[in-house]
C-alpha cells in the first residue's frame, strides 16, 4: 500500500538526474542572463542550440502610473510546478539542459522578471521547448502580480490570451 | 492537522494567509473542507465560491472530489499571472 506523507507532492516525481538537468530558481535577486546561458552548456559540446526568453517589467501598462510590480508565489509548489513543466517539455522535445529563473518581490519597470533557457542538439527543439515552457509557466505556475501606482495597488487579472496560447499545445497533441 | 493556505487576492479578501485545522474525518473530501470554511461566514462563502478559484492539495491542482488525509496541505488561490 502506498501512503502519502506530508508535503510529498502528487506531481510526477522528478528524479535526481532531471534535477541536475533542470535548474529552477525563484528568487528576489536579479540574474545574469549570460551566466545562466553558459551554465546550460556541458563540457562535451553536444548542444547545438540554446533558445532563451527574458521577460521584463513594462513601464506602459493598463495603469500608466505603475511604479512597482510586486510578485508573490507559493513557496514549494511554484518550484515543483516549474520542474513539472520542464519535465513535460523534455517529454516532447529532446532537451539536454534547461533552466528557469523567476523573480519575486518588488520590481521596477525595466527590471528582469523571468528567464527561460533551453539547450538541445538542434534549434527546432530549443525554440519549441522554450515557448512551451513560457506558455505553461504563465498559466500553471503559482505566481501573482500586483501593480502599485499612485492610484493604489491592483492585482493583475489573468489574460484569456495566455490561456489560449497554452491551450494550443494541447491541440497540437490531437 | 490540515494546513490551509490562501494566496494573493484570495488571501487579501479573506484577510487570512494560513489556517491550521485539527483533522476531522468530515474533511475527507476537499469539497467538504471548502463547505466547512464557507460556514465561517457569508464573506468566506462569497470569496471561496468565486468561479475561477483554484484549489491545490500537496502542491497539485485538484477538484472538489479530491480525497484529503490528515497532514495534507491545501491551498486556495486565484488564476496565476506570473511570467
Amino acid at each position: 500500500m502506498v501512503t502519502r506523507s506530508h508535503f510529498i507532492p502528487r506531481l510526477p516525481v522528478v528524479d535526481q538526474v532531471e534535477n541536475k538537468r533542470f535548474q529552477v530558481s525563484v528568487q528576489q535577486a536579479d540574474f545574469d542572463v549570460s551566466a545562466l546561458q553558459r551554465a546550460l552548456l556541458q563540457d562535451n559540446y553536444e548542444e547545438g542550440a540554446v533558445a532563451s526568453f527574458t521577460g521584463y517589467v513594462r513601464a506602459s501598462n493598463a495603469r500608466r502610473d505603475l511604479h512597482t510590480l510586486e510578485l508573490e508565489h507559493y513557496p514549494g509548489m511554484t518550484e515543483n510546478s516549474i520542474r513539472d513543466i520542464l519535465a513535460q517539455a523534455a517529454g516532447r522535445w529532446p532537451l539536454l539542459n534547461a533552466g528557469v529563473v523567476h523573480r519575486v518581490g518588488a520590481l521596477r519597470p525595466g527590471e528582469q522578471i523571468v528567464w527561460v533557457g533551453v539547450a538541445s542538439a538542434h534549434r527546432e527543439a530549443a525554440f519549441g521547448a522554450c515557448e512551451f515552457v513560457m506558455d505553461y509557466l504563465k498559466t500553471r505556475a503559482p505566481f501573482w502580480k500586483r501593480e502599485l501606482g499612485k492610484d493604489g495597488a491592483f492585482w493583475v487579472d489573468a489574460r484569456e490570451s495566455d490561456a489560449e496560447r497554452a491551450q494550443r499545445w494541447l491541440k497540437i497533441d490531437e | 492537522m490540515l494546513k490551509v493556505l490562501f494566496f494573493a487576492r484570495v488571501r487579501e479578501q479573506l484577510d487570512c494567509a494560513t489556517l491550521d485545522l485539527p483533522w476531522q474525518p468530515a474533511f475527507s473530501e476537499l469539497g467538504a473542507l471548502q463547505e466547512h470554511l464557507c460556514q465561517k461566514g457569508a464573506h468566506w462563502r462569497d470569496v471561496l465560491s468565486q468561479e475561477n478559484i483554484i484549489r491545490a492539495v500537496n502542491h497539485c491542482v485538484v477538484d472538489s472530489s479530491c480525497v484529503l488525509t490528515d497532514g495534507d496541505e491545501v491551498a486556495f488561490y486565484p488564476p496565476v499571472t506570473g511570467g
